[in-house]
C-alpha cells in the first residue's frame, strides 16, 4: 500500500497536535519563568487549533487508515472534540493554581499536550497495538504530571502509587489482548469481532481473555475493585492534575472500552456485561458509600468518580447501541462536571493556600455568590438532581438499563445515587449555610473564572437543552 | 381553547427569568431587589388571570396547550397544558407567592435578592409541575423544586435548619426517585412520555401495583401522609414564615395532584386493590395526628401537624372513589368525594398560609414561636387578633368559610362509602376546633403574658395588607365555592369516569 499526503487527511488532528506539543516543547525551553504566559497561551492556540482540525476533517462516513489500525468515524471525532473541549478548561483553570503554588512550569503545557494526543489516539484506535500505544503515551504523561511538584511527598508517592499500580494493570490489558488474538489471530478489531462472530474459536479462550481485558479497562476507569489507586493519586497529584486527571481521561477510557469491548470484542458482550454488572453495582455501593466518610473534597471527588464509573458501566450493560449513547452521553458529562469540580478547588486555592478540605468550601455563598452559585449547579449535576445535565445522564442511561429489561439494576442506580446525594448536598450545605472557615478574600485570576463560569453554565443549559448532545452522541453509534 | 400567546409558558419563565435578574441584582441596593421582585410577581400573577377568565368549563380537555419536541430521539415533549385540576392550583401559586414577597418585605435581612429570587424561581417551576403534561417535563419540574426550597429552608430558617432541609431534600428526593424508574418503565411499554398516553396504557395487574408503589413513595412523602409525614413538622418550623408558607399552601399539593394526574388515571385497578391503605393512613392523620397536634408548644409545629390532618381529607377523599363505586344504592358520591378533596386543597392553601403568616407576624416581634410565651395579645394587638381568629376558624371548618366547603363535601362522600369513614372523619371538626381553638385562646385571649407581649405593635399596612387578602379569598370560597367547582367538575367528572373502567 503507498501514501499519498492526501490519505492523511484524517489523521490531520494528531498530526497537528504531536507537531504542536512539540512545538510547545521547543518553545517553552526559550522561556524564562516570567515570560512563561506564552506557552500557556500557545497550548490554549493549539487546542483551539486541534478542535478546528478535527471539526474540518469530521464527517458521517468511517475511514480506515494504515491497514486498519486507525478509524476516524463520527465516534471518534466526537470523542476528540470533547477531549479538547475539555482540555481547554483544564490548561484555563491550571495556569493560575500552578502560579499561585510555585510550580509554573512549561512541563506541564508538554505533558497535557502529549497525553491529550494520547487519547485522540485511544479515540481511533481500530486495533489493539493503537490502543495500547495511546493509552501509554496517556498513562507515561499522566505518570510525570502527578509528581509534577516534585518537592512534594504526598505528590511523589501518589506517582509511585500510579506509576506501579499502573504497570500493573497495563500488563494485564496486554497479557488479555494476546489471548485474543492468540485466539483470533487477528489484531485489527474488525476481524477479531468476525473472527468471534464466525463461532469457530474456541470460547474459553477468548473468555480467559476477556477477563484481563476487563480489569484493564475497570483498572482505567477506577471501577471497583480496581479503584484504590484513586483516591491516593487523586489526592496526592497537585489539584491542577488532579483536574486534569478526573476529566478527560475519563473520555479516553470510555474510548478504550468501547474499541476493545464492542467494536472488538463485542460478540462476546454475554459476558462482559456479566462482569461488568458486578463491577457498576460494586462502583456504584463502595463509591457512595464510602465518600460520606471522606473530609477531603479531592479524596470525597475521587470516590464520587467512582460511583459514577459504576453508572457508566450500566450503559455498556444494556449491550446496545441505545446503552452505549447513554454511557457516552454520561461521560462527557461527568467530564464537564469533574473538571468544575475541581477546578473550584484551583480558584479558591491560593498563594500558600492550597484548598483540598471540604470546610475550605464553607461561607463560599458570602465570599463569592457568583462561584457558589456555578459549585451549586455542578454539585447537583453530580447529585442527578434536575435541571441540570446531570439528570439526564442518569436519565438516559437509566432508560437503557430498563429496555433491557434490567429494571431492579435501575433501581439499585437510583438507591445509591439517593445515597449519593447525601454528601454532595453536605457539601452545598456548607457552601451556603455554614460561616466562612477561611476569611481571606479569593484570589483567582479571569481565565479561571471565565472557564468557571462557562463550565457551569455549560451544565444548566445543557440540562435545559439536552437534546443535541444527545443527538451527536446516538449520531456516534448510528442511532 | 388556545390563547394566542403562549400563556402557560409565559407564567413559568416569567418569574424564573425575573428571579435570575433579581439575583444578578445582588444585595447593594437591597430595595430594588424587593421592588423588583414584587413587581415580577404581580406582573406574573396578572398574566395568569387570563387562564381563568379564558378557561372553558364545559370541557375535560386540555387547554393553553403548548407542544414542542424537547428531546426529539426520547420522544420528549415540552407540553404544557391545563385541566379544571391544575389549573385553580396554578392561580393559587400565583396568588401566594406575591403574599410571600410581601411578607417577607422587612424581615429579612440577610441577603434579600437571593430570598426573593429564590422564591421567584420556585414559583415559575411550580406552575410547570401544574402545566406539565410531558412525564419528564413532570418530573424535571418536580425535582427542580427541590434545589430553591433546600436553599431558603437551609440559609433563611431557624436554628436547626441544616438538619431539616437535608431532611427534607432526602425525603422528597427518595420519594420521586422510584417515580422515574416507573415513568421510564411506562415509557418503555409505550414509547411514550406523554401523561394522556399514560393514561390509556394496558397495564396488568403486578405492573399496577408496583407503579402505584412507586408514585406513592413520591406523592405521601409530598403530601406528606402518614407515616411519612415526620420530615413536615421540621422543614415546617425551621423554614422561614415565607418558606413555610409555599411548603404548606403549594408544595403539599403537588403531592395530591400527582395522585389525581398519575395514580388514579395511571393505575385505577391497583388504586382500587389498595384503597382500604390509602384510606386506613388518611383516617390516621386525621384523628391521630389531630391528637398530635393537640399537645404541641410550638405554634409553627401545631400548623404543621394540623396541615397533615388536613391533608389527610384530601387523600381521603380521593381514594373513597372505589367503596362508592362498590356501593350500588348511591350514586354520584364519587364526583363528591374528588371535588371536596381538591376543594379542601385550594383551601388549606389559603388558611395554612394565612395561620404560618399571622404566627410569623408574632415571630417577626418577639422572635419565640412557643405557646407559653404569649397571651392577651388581642390587648395590644387588636387587629391582628381579630385575623388570627377568624383564620383559626376556618382552619377548624366553621361554616361560611373555605375550610368548612372541603371537609363538608368529603363528610359527606364519605358516609356513602362507609358511615364508620364518615364518623372518624368528622372527628376533625372536634379536634380541629379543639386544638385550634385553644392555642388562640392561650395565645390571643386572657391575661397579657409578660413585658414583651405588653410592648407589641399592631400589625402595620404590609401585613394588614397580606392577611387581609388571604382572609378575603377565605371567605369569598366559603360563602361562594361556586366557580371554583364549575371550573374543575368537567375535569373532576371525566376522571372519575376514567378510573371507573378497569385497565385490566
Amino acid at each position: 500500500m503507498q501514501y499519498d499526503l492526501t490519505s492523511l487527511q484524517p489523521v490531520l488532528p494528531e498530526i497537528f497536535m504531536l507537531g504542536a506539543a512539540c512545538l510547545v516543547l521547543v518553545v517553552d525551553l526559550f522561556l524564562s519563568p516570567r515570560t512563561r504566559n506564552w506557552s500557556y497561551g500557545l497550548t490554549l492556540a493549539a487546542l483551539l487549533g486541534a478542535i478546528a482540525v478535527t471539526v474540518w476533517t469530521a464527517g458521517p462516513e468511517r475511514q480506515l487508515l494504515f491497514d486498519g489500525s486507525y478509524v476516524r468515524d463520527p465516534l471518534s471525532d466526537l470523542l476528540k472534540l470533547a477531549i479538547l473541549g475539555v482540555d481547554l478548561l483544564v490548561v484555563a483553570y491550571a495556569r493560575d493554581y500552578l502560579e499561585q503554588q510555585g510550580i509554573y512550569r512549561g512541563e506541564f503545557y508538554t505533558l497535557t499536550l502529549f497525553s491529550s494526543l494520547g487519547m485522540m489516539v485511544m479515540a481511533s484506535a481500530d486495533n489493539f497495538l493503537t490502543a495500547y500505544l495511546g493509552l501509554e503515551l496517556l498513562a507515561l504523561s499522566m505518570y510525570a504530571l502527578v509528581a509534577f511538584d516534585r518537592d512534594s511527598r504526598k505528590g511523589a508517592e501518589a506517582a509511585m502509587k500510579y506509576f506501579v499500580l499502573g504497570a500493573l494493570a497495563s500488563g494485564m490489558l496486554l497479557y488479555g489482548v494476546s489471548m485474543l488474538y492468540g485466539a483470533t489471530g487477528a489484531i485489527n478489531f474488525p476481524e477479531v469481532a468476525a473472527a468471534i462472530g464466525s463461532g469457530n474459536v474456541d470460547e474459553t479462550v477468548l473468555v480467559f481473555g476477556l477477563v484481563f481485558v476487563v480489569l484493564g479497562v475497570g483498572f482505567k476507569f477506577g471501577a471497583v475493585p480496581f479503584h484504590m489507586w484513586v483516591p491516593d493519586v487523586y489526592h496526592g497529584a497537585p489539584t491542577a492534575v488532579t483536574l486534569f486527571l478526573g476529566s478527560a481521561p475519563k473520555i479516553a477510557a470510555f474510548a478504550l472500552a468501547i474499541r476493545l469491548l464492542v467494536d472488538g470484542a463485542g460478540g462476546l458482550s454475554a459476558h462482559w456485561s456479566d462482569m461488568l454488572t458486578i463491577l457498576a453495582v460494586a462502583s456504584l455501593a463502595i463509591g457512595n458509600v464510602v465518600a460520606i466518610a471522606q473530609d477531603n473534597l479531592k479524596r470525597m471527588l475521587a470516590y464520587s468518580t467512582i460511583s459514577h464509573v459504576g453508572f457508566i458501566f450500566l450503559g455498556f450493560i444494556a449491550a446496545n447501541d441505545r446503552g452505549y449513547g447513554a454511557a457516552l452521553f454520561y461521560t462527557l458529562v461527568y467530564a464537564l462536571t469533574a473538571a468544575g469540580g475541581f477546578g473550584l478547588l484551583t480558584l479558591i486555592s491560593r498563594k500558600g493556600f492550597d484548598a483540598e478540605n471540604l470546610h475550605d468550601l464553607k461561607g463560599l455563598n458570602e465570599r463569592s455568590p457568583w462561584l457558589a452559585a456555578m459549585m451549586l449547579l455542578i454539585l447537583f449535576s453530580m447529585a442527578g438532581v434536575p435541571p441540570t445535565v446531570g439528570f439526564f445522564a442518569k436519565l438516559f442511561v437509566l432508560e437503557a438499563v430498563v429496555h433491557v429489561d434490567k429494571v431492579w439494576l435501575a433501581a439499585v442506580a437510583v438507591f445509591f445515587s439517593l445515597i449519593g446525594a447525601f454528601y454532595y448536598l453536605r457539601a452545598v450545605k456548607m457552601m451556603y449555610f455554614d460561616k466562612p472557615f477561611d476569611t481571606q478574600p479569593i484570589v483567582a485570576s479571569v481565565d479561571s473564572r471565565l472557564a468557571f463560569s462557562v463550565n457551569g453554565v455549560a451544565i444548566l443549559l445543557l440540562g435545559i437543552f439536552p437534546a443535541g448532545l444527545l443527538q451527536a452522541c446516538r449520531a456516534a453509534f448510528g442511532g | 381553547m388556545t390563547a394566542d400567546w403562549p400563556i402557560l409558558s409565559v407564567t413559568i419563565w416569567l418569574p424564573i427569568i425575573g428571579g435570575l435578574l433579581v439575583l444578578f441584582s445582588g444585595d447593594r441596593a437591597p430595595g430594588v431587589s424587593r421592588w423588583m421582585a414584587l413587581c415580577f410577581a404581580l406582573l406574573t400573577l396578572a398574566l395568569s388571570i387570563p387562564l381563568y377568565t379564558g378557561f372553558d368549563s364545559g370541557t375535560a380537555q386540555m387547554q393553553f396547550v403548548e407542544n414542542l419536541p424537547w428531546i426529539p430521539s426520547f420522544n420528549i415533549h415540552y407540553h404544557l397544558g391545563v385541566d379544571g385540576i391544575s389549573m385553580p392550583l396554578i392561580l393559587l401559586t400565583t396568588f401566594i407567592t406575591v403574599l410571600v414577597i410581601i411578607a417577607g418585605w422587612e424581615v429579612i435581612q440577610y441577603k434579600p435578592s437571593q430570598y426573593m429570587a429564590a422564591f421567584l424561581i420556585m414559583e415559575g417551576v411550580m406552575v410547570g409541575v401544574f402545566a406539565a403534561l410531558d412525564a419528564m417535563l413532570f418530573y424535571v419540574f418536580w425535582e427542580a423544586m427541590l434545589i430553591p426550597m433546600f436553599i431558603i429552608i437551609g440559609i433563611w430558617g431557624g436554628p436547626r435548619r441544616v438538619y431539616a432541609t437535608i431532611k427534607f431534600f432526602l425525603y422528597t428526593f427518595l420519594g420521586s426517585v422510584f417515580m422515574l424508574v416507573a415513568l421510564i418503565y411506562m415509557y418503555f411499554k409505550s414509547g411514550s412520555m406523554e401523561i394522556l398516553v399514560f393514561h390509556d396504557l394496558k397495564l396488568n395487574m403486578t405492573e399496577q401495583v408496583l407503579i402505584f408503589i412507586a408514585f406513592l413513595l413520591a406523592f405521601a412523602v409530598k403530601v406528606p401522609m402518614w407515616p411519612v409525614h415526620t420530615w413536615l413538622p421540621d422543614a415546617h418550623v425551621e423554614a422561614p414564615t415565607g418558606g413555610s408558607v409555599i411548603l404548606a399552601a403549594i408544595m403539599l399539593k403537588i403531592g395530591g395532584y400527582g395522585f389525581l394526574r398519575f395514580s388514579l388515571p395511571i393505575t385505577p385497578d391497583a388504586s382500587h386493590t389498595l384503597d382500604w391503605m390509602i384510606i386506613a393512613m388518611s383516617l390516621i392523620a386525621v384523628v391521630y395526628i389531630g391528637f398530635v397536634a393537640l399537645v404541641q408548644q410550638d405554634m409553627k409545629k401545631l400548623i404543621a401537624y394540623s396541615s397533615i390532618a388536613h391533608m389527610g381529607f384530601v387523600t381521603l377523599g380521593f381514594f373513597i372513589v372505589f367503596m362508592i363505586f362498590a356501593r350500588a344504592d348511591v350514586h354520584g358520591g364519587a364526583v363528591l368525594g374528588v371535588q371536596g378533596g381538591m376543594v379542601q386543597m385550594v383551601s388549606h392553601g389559603f388558611v395554612s398560609a394565612a395561620m404560618f403568616l399571622c404566627v410569623g407576624v408574632l415571630y417577626d416581634r418577639l422572635h419565640s414561636r412557643q405557646i407559653s410565651d404569649y397571651g392577651g395579645v388581642v390587648n395590644v394587638m387588636p387587629w391582628f387578633a381579630a385575623f388570627m381568629v377568624f383564620f383559626s376558624m376556618a382552619n377548624a371548618g366553621l361554616p361560611g368559610t373555605s375550610g368548612f366547603v372541603g371537609e363538608f363535601m368529603v363528610i359527606l362522600a364519605a358516609i356513602r362509602a362507609d358511615f364508620w369513614f364518615a364518623v372518624l372523619a368528622a372527628t376533625t371538626l372536634i379536634v380541629g376546633a379543639a386544638y385550634t381553638l385553644w392555642m388562640v385562646k392561650r395565645v390571643v385571649f386572657g391575661e397579657v403574658g409578660s413585658e414583651g407581649v405588653a410592648a407589641l405593635q399592631d400589625i402595620n399596612g404590609r401585613e394588614a395588607l397580606v392577611l387581609g387578602s388571604l382572609a378575603i379569598a377565605v371567605l369569598i370560597l366559603g360563602l361562594w365555592p361556586a366557580p371554583l367547582i364549575d371550573v374543575m367538575n368537567a375535569s373532576i367528572g371525566h376522571l372519575v369516569q376514567h378510573i371507573g373502567v378497569s385497565k385490566l
